[in-house]
């Protein structure tokens, strides 16, 4: 496997607070990676680091080909849209679709699209506005919209966090599939150490001022979050 | 009606208004915005009596004070637990100051009347070019980020997640609310620029699902309500806005039954 993304000495400070310290990692092409940990060790902030929106203190990350070529597909833990939201779910997941600047979809936009919903089990859903959706068929738009770029890395914050425990298996079975179909890189934010041994590879342990790695048969079968 | 000059320049200059406030008005409302258009409305009152106190067009006073305006209220509204208070704080000001400056002025009671509550009847061709220029712009400016402006109007956090420089996009979209605000004042008058930059697109929201059909229900919503508010007025000698108003809210209030209707 080819390497995508590596950490060497990587740090966070903020006003004299270290978040993050000497994080040394790499994630590989097609692999999925759970990072997990304690709330307020820095998983948010490694994420943020990630998708390029904080810039980090100490030592550096490194994306291969390249920072530019490489997209970065992102879903955030929360979403503020209120209960009357009037897009459908084919509008809402075609709001990513950012390549062109015409202001109406092209042929080929239509048609990808139409594959990203048939791929996340959404076509029959399509036309539900996001604000009529279950928690589940929202989770799966986001999903949906964020691969609507083609990222070569999905980045899932906190995904199935609210869900029901079908629910998530569903949404993760999902990205697994996703994963085995067409090698997408994903690095699931989680507290749920079941899905993460379930559907994940191997995982990225922080803890404060340390961090343990290795793939996931070697997580600690006793191991706690909170 | 339309063999009278003024009936023409009335007519074409509220055909390219209501298509502007329309196409912004959805937007507005997809942000969250209402108030704040309404804000910028009472900003553009204060423009308009300064204008008339200086002696240079009320619409050119409108466009500086809500264009300087339009940026700092976008700032001391970012956080939406404090948007209410500033929107309050402001408006109170900018209305006083526009009593003020109308008194200053020693104008008499119909130009204030006219500021608030509109005079599209008897705008000169000058005018008329002018607010067709105006229209151009915010057309323009919104088709140039169209997809940019979509996506960060109707998901800020997905936007952001995907790297969109969305303080950018808020600012630019705020300067051109702000000329929107401006010319839709000129038919509807600053009191009401409800009338055509959001019930419109209200009445969009409940109709439609995606931003195309958003886009066309609302100009289509806005233009069906000035051409027929101007021939109402025309052969009633009424009030255009009067007309105008009651037309939207018609509408709107049907749209609002027939979602309800749907969605149960």
């Amino acid at each position: 496997m080819t390497e995508l993304v590596s950490a060497k000495n990587l740090g966070m400070t903020f006003s004299n607070r270290q978040v993050l310290k000497d994080l040394n990692f790499k994630i590989e092409r097609g692999s999925m990676t759970s990072l997990i940990g304690p709330n307020g060790v820095g998983k948010t902030t490694l994420v943020r680091i990630l998708i390029g929106s904080l810039q980090p203190t100490a030592g550096e990350l490194t994306f291969l080909p390249d920072k530019q070529s490489l997209n970065i597909g992102y879903v955030p833990q929360f979403r503020n849209l209120e209960a009357e939201y009037p897009l459908s779910i084919r509008s809402f997941v075609s709001l990513n679709q950012l390549t062109k600047h015409l202001p109406w979809h092209t042929k080929s936009e239509r048609q990808a699209l139409d594959n990203i919903l048939a791929q996340t089990h959404l076509t029959a859903l399509q036309k539900t506005t996001v604000g009529n959706a279950s928690g589940g068929e929202k989770q799966k738009a986001y999903l949906a919209q964020a691969l609507i770029s083609e990222p070569d890395l999905l980045i899932l914050d906190e995904s199935t966090a609210s869900l029901d425990i079908e629910t998530k298996e569903e949404v993760m079975a999902l990205v697994a599939e996703l994963n085995r179909l067409h090698g997408l890189t994903v690095i699931f934010v989680t507290h749920d150490l079941d899905l993460a041994r379930k559907y994940t590879d191997q995982y990225l342990f922080l803890k404060r001022g340390q961090y343990e790695m290795g793939p996931m048969s070697q997580l600690d079968p006793n191991l706690e979050l909170d | 009606m339309l063999t009278f000059d003024f009936m023409r320049h009335a007519f074409v200059a509220s055909t390219f208004i209501a298509i502007t406030c329309g196409l912004i008005g959805v937007f507005v409302v997809a942000r969250n915005m209402s108030f704040l258009a309404h804000t910028l409305a009472e900003i553009g009152f204060a423009g308009a009596s300064f204008g008339v106190f200086l002696g240079i067009a009320p619409l050119n006073g409108m466009l500086l004070f809500t264009m300087i305006s339009s940026i700092t209220i976008g700032q001391m509204s970012a956080k939406e637990s404090r948007r209410e208070a500033s929107i309050s704080a402001i408006s109170s000001l900018f209305v006083g100051l526009g009593i003020l400056f109308l008194s200053l002025s020693n104008r008499n009671a119909s130009y204030a009347t006219n500021i608030l509550f509109g005079s599209i009847i008897g705008i000169s061709l000058t005018d008329v070019y002018q607010l067709i220029t105006l229209s151009a712009v915010i057309v323009v400016g919104i088709l140039l980020f169209y997809r940019y402006l979509v996506f960060d109007s109707y998901d800020s956090i997905g936007a952001q997640a995907q790297g969109l420089k969305t303080n950018w996009l808020s600012i630019y979209f705020l300067i051109l609310l702000a000329i929107s605000v401006s010319i839709a004042a000129q038919i509807v008058g600053s009191l009401l620029v409800f009338i055509l930059v959001t019930l419109p697109a209200f009445i969009a929201k409940y109709l439609a699902k995606s931003v195309p059909a958003m886009l066309a229900v609302s100009v289509g919503a806005a233009l069906l309500g000035v051409w027929l508010g101007l021939w109402l007025g025309y052969i009633t000698n009424w009030p255009v806005t009067f007309f105008i108003a009651t037309l939207e809210f018609i509408f709107y209030f049907i749209a609002l039954l027939y979602h309800q209707h749907v969605s149960h």
